[in-house]
């Protein structure tokens, strides 16, 4: 496998531009010659099908649900960064870079980074413009908060909904798109294979979610913007529809596949109540701007957290960690808090929970002050437990939010498949080893509206303009491989349910490759994901119909698919020797128990090529950086 | 805590087929679960039991994208005001209980099977006109284009509108003027809106019109079931803005 990344030449600052002016160009009159698929419209897939349509091209767009306007980007909470320094406290492009490369251990590419960072502005721009109703300061300007691993305040909001008010924002672009006739929409339509013409991405075959009709569908470039695959761990911040099938699928036809193992487990969820749990539910990071992370100092002390008196509470990550608090990253955050309820300092009944405490900020800014700035997530949190964080309180846990692996790309976004392109949470681009909160939506939205726009030109200039034949081989042949898959699925008419094998696989992924991992647990859930696939595959029931809306043929399709793909994470968990960002490597750590990364044998990208019956062979991409000097990531 | 519930269920396999109730006993269940949790213990058992599990759409599971949605006891997304069924909790449920679960039904929504509905409809509204023309690339500065707090705390109550059609199945005319409402109302009270205000408020009731989507006759039940406490404010504002674009401006 051929990892040539096509970082352009030049200075840091100047690569991007440098890019554009190299790119070949279509012109306008032959842009509406080339048809290109996007799947998604998450942010990243409906930002992408608007812009590209805008330019003139010919746009088909799929989604799992009945509409593009509910892609499970709507449930970002928390903001989105840009590098404005509307707050004049010290911010700026580099600095935004810099954040994002050390938040992420390191693990990222330099140009790409800094070209996110470049663009983040034009995003906050763009948005404004099409009506995104940012929280605004009184003199009417755009006002700011701080999210973790920054120590400046760049991250622009909308109350707690600004994944939703964003992806609105992308939706009636595209709408608008739709209504010009740039942009065909399918919804309720998932798809089962990508299909290659000697050896480049000219179509997928879908299958109707309301009818269980296969479809065919020709295109001159494939767009995979399908999120991330936190869902292989049953439960998650995800949406329930959430799945890796799009990108496997992708991967087991050549495209290569990026750190899979690197999974973002987020600090602050909701913890678990019991065992039909389907899904967990987070409370955003903005809350630590306030809230202060503690347990109790005596492991096992089960009075009520007013009962505890100061002196007897264990600030852990602001005794820890002075410089930072609580605003360490995300990955800092979940590890601290798994250490103290494996001290048995946890609180709750369970013993998996710690307190995220209001008393004082309410103390300081009054009441109302809070409950103005975090109502909604406050109210969210009351409907769910039932308790009040304004009187007690908050209990938390980290839960699995965020995968940074995903789809290899190059520069240009184009993944080792030429013509498939992956965007937004589905590759593995910008965040290293752990991303940085609020950075997600940025990321998506940079990949959609402005990278791949600019970029996808360079590959259709070369492209032939002659319509692609949805009638030829390759197509029918994916079409049969996608059928049989789900008439086998139908016909094993065992006795357990896919909840049952998707939450087993949940179990072994979350205790053996979850926030700490070791050499012998990693070996163990081998052994345990190859039983229980093979075990899915002769004792699955699903009920119903093949050509009817069946929903738990649905999922029995996308938990066959994180049955295979479980298996390359926990590999890539093994391959890895270090500790870095999320991936703990027990093995890896320095005497005062902190996470020891090895640049010298690490510092890399591992990339894993799919082989029929053999296993998976890793290739290196190696991570050089000439702007900023890796350094031991500390937030003390 | 351990409840036991009759739930009375709204069966159908098909938009063309004939609809009936089934009736089910919830089992023991815990107090601390969701609605849907529920809905999923009870799909599970159907599924071991060789019977067809019940159709329903869902999907964040946190009350925002607007996937789920049933009427329970006659009530769109249940009895607790300001949440969607996906966050309702069973602790607002008694031992003994019967719940009686229907799809949203409305002539513009058609019904795809059990309690799945089409919703499509709502798209095609958004369609004519629920957005700012604005190519990528082509926005000024952020910050040249200053939006009173109070003006964009009002935008963002409309825009806050999870589009589930609940307002929709709450209405006894099967009206969308809350839905389209919202959206004329967060672009009308923007700045950046401005510009199409005329035309965007013609086109979306026109199209809302041709739906099949009915008038709005005061009842307020939709404001009443809306999950987002949206409010009917916006659907005055709607009607300021056709009238006034119907009457004052330029636009066919
Ligand atoms: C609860 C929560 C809160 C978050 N808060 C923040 C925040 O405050 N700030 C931040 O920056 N990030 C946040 N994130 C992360 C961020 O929301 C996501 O990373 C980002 O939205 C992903 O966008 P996307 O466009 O890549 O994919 P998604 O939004 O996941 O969209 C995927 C799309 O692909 C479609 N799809 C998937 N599979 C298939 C298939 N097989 N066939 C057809 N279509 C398919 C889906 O229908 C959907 O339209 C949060 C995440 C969660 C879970
Ligand atoms: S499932 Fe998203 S709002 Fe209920």
């Amino acid at each position: 496998m051929k990892l040539d990344a096509k970082i352009p030449g030049g200075p840091l600052a100047e690569k991007w531009d440098n890019h554009r002016f190299a790119s070949k160009l279509v012109s306008p009159a032959n842009r509406r010659k080339y048809e290109i698929i996007v799947v998604g419209s998450g942010l990243a897939g409906s930002s992408a099908a608007a812009t590209l349509a805008e330019q003139g091209y010919r746009v088909k767009n799929f989604c799992l649900q009945d509409t593009p306007r509910r892609g499970h980007s709507i449930a970002a909470q928390g903001g989105i960064n840009a590098a404005k320094n509307y707050q004049n406290d010290g911010d700026s492009i580099f600095r935004l870079f810099y954040d994002t490369i050390k938040g992420g251990d390191f693990r990222a590419r330099e140009a790409n980074v800094y070209r996110l960072a470049q663009i983040s502005n034009r995003i906050i721009d763009q948005a404004v413009a099409q009506g995104v109703p940012f929280a605004r300061d009184y003199g009417g300007q755009l006002a700011n908060r701080s999210f973790g691993g920054a120590q400046v305040s760049r991250t622009f909001y909308a109350r707690g909904q600004t994944g939703q008010q964003l992806l609105l924002g992308a939706y009636g672009a595209l709408m608008r798109q739709v209504k010009q006739g740039g942009v065909e929409i399918l919804a309720r339509r998932e798809m089962l294979e990508l299909v290659t013409i000697e050896g480049e991405a000219r179509g997928i075959v879908t299958r109707n979610l309301l009818t269980g009709e296969t479809e065919r569908h020709a295109a001159h470039a494939v767009v995979l913007a399908t999120g991330g695959y936190g869902n292989v761990y049953f439960l998650s911040t995800n949406a329930m529809s959430s799945n890796v099938s799009a990108i496997w699928r992708a991967h087991k036809k050549g495209a290569g596949f990026a750190n899979p193992s690197f999974v973002q487990i987020h600090p602050t969820c909701i913890p678990v109540h019991g065992e039909h749990q389907s899904k967990l539910t987070l409370m955003s990071e903005s809350l630590r701007n306030d809230g202060r992370v503690w347990v109790p100092k005596t492991p096992g002390d089960k009075r009520p957290p007013n009962q505890i008196p100061e002196a007897e509470r264990d600030y852990y990550l602001e005794n820890k960690y002075p410089a930072f608090g609580n605003m360490v990253p995300r990955d800092v955050a979940s590890r601290n808090a798994k250490e103290q309820c494996d001290l048995g300092k946890g609180v709750t009944e369970t013993g998996l929970a710690v307190y995220l405490d209001f008393a004082g900020a309410i103390e300081r800014n009054g009441a109302e002050a809070i409950r103005k700035k975090y109502g909604n997530l406050f109210e969210m949190y009351e409907r769910i437990t039932g308790r009040d964080p304004m009187r007690q309180p908050m209990t938390i846990y980290p839960a699995v939010h965020y995968t940074m692996g995903g789809l290899w790309v190059d520069y240009e976004l184009m993944t080792t498949l030429p013509g498939l392109y992956a965007l937004g949470e589905a590759n593995f681009s910008d965040h290293g080893a752990n991303r940085l909160g609020a950075s997600a939506l940025m990321q998506g939205l940079a990949d959609g509206y402005f990278i791949l726009p600019a970029t996808i030109g360079n590959y259709l200039a070369g492209t032939s303009t002659d319509p692609v034949d949805p009638g030829r081989e390759e197509f029918k042949q994916a079409e049969r491989a996608a059928a049989e898959r789900t008439d086998r699925l139908l016909t094993i008419k065992g006795k357990r349910t896919v909840d049952d094998f998707h939450k087993e696989l949940g179990r072994i992924m979350w205790d053996h490759c979850g926030i700490a991992r070791n050499c012998e647990g990693l070996e163990k859930a081998q052994t345990l994901i190859t039983a229980l696939r093979e075990e899915f595959w002769n004792n699955l029931v699903v009920p119903g119909r093949g050509p009817d809306l069946n929903q738990s043929l649905e999922r029995a399709g996308r938990v066959a698919d994180f049955l295979e793909f479980a298996e390359m994470i926990v590999e890539d968990a093994l391959a890895r020797e270090e500790s870095c960002g999320c991936h703990l490597r027990e093995e890896c750590r320095t005497e005062e128990h902190e996470p020891r990364r090895d640049d010298e044998h690490f510092s890399h990208v591992a990339v894993w090529e799919h082989r029929e019956n053999e296993r998976p062979r890793m290739n290196l991409e190696h991570l050089s950086f000439e702007n900023v000097a890796p350094g031991r990531r500390s937030y003390k | 805590m351990k409840i036991n519930l009759t739930l009375k269920i709204r069966r159908q396999s098909g938009p063309d087929e004939k609809g009936q109730f089934r009736t089910y006993p919830s089992g023991p269940i815990s107090t601390e679960i969701s609605f849907l949790e529920m809905l999923d213990i009870l799909n599970e058992r159907l599924t071991r039991e060789g019977e067809e599990p019940v159709a329903f759409d869902h999907d964040c599971r946190e009350g925002i994208c607007g996937t789920c949605g049933a009427v329970v006891n006659g009530i769109p997304h249940g009895p607790e005001k300001k949440t969607t069924l996906c966050q309702l909790h069973m602790r607002h449920f008694k031992e003994g209980d019967t719940l009686v679960i229907e799809p949203f039904r409305a002539r513009a929504l058609k019904l795809e099977k059990d309690l799945v509905v089409d919703r499509s409809a709502f798209d095609q509204i958004i369609r004519e006109g629920g957005y700012v023309s604005v190519n990528t690339g082509s926005a000024p500065e952020a910050n040249t284009i200053p939006v009173p707090q109070n003006t964009a705390e009002q935008a963002m109550n409309g825009a806050e509108c999870i589009g589930c059609g609940a307002c929709v199945a709450a209405c006894p005319n099967a009206s969308a003027m809350l839905f389209v409402g919202a959206k004329i109302s967060q672009l009308a009270l923007l700045p950046q809106g401005g510009p199409e205000r005329s035309r965007r408020a013609l086109a979306m009731v026109k199209k809302m019109d041709e739906l099949g989507f009915g008038n709005c006759g005061n009842e307020r039940e939709c404001e009443a079931a809306c999950p987002k406490g949206i409010s009917i404010r916006n659907i005055a504002r709607m009607n300021r803005e056709f009238l006034r674009a119907a009457i004052c401006s330029e636009e066919e």
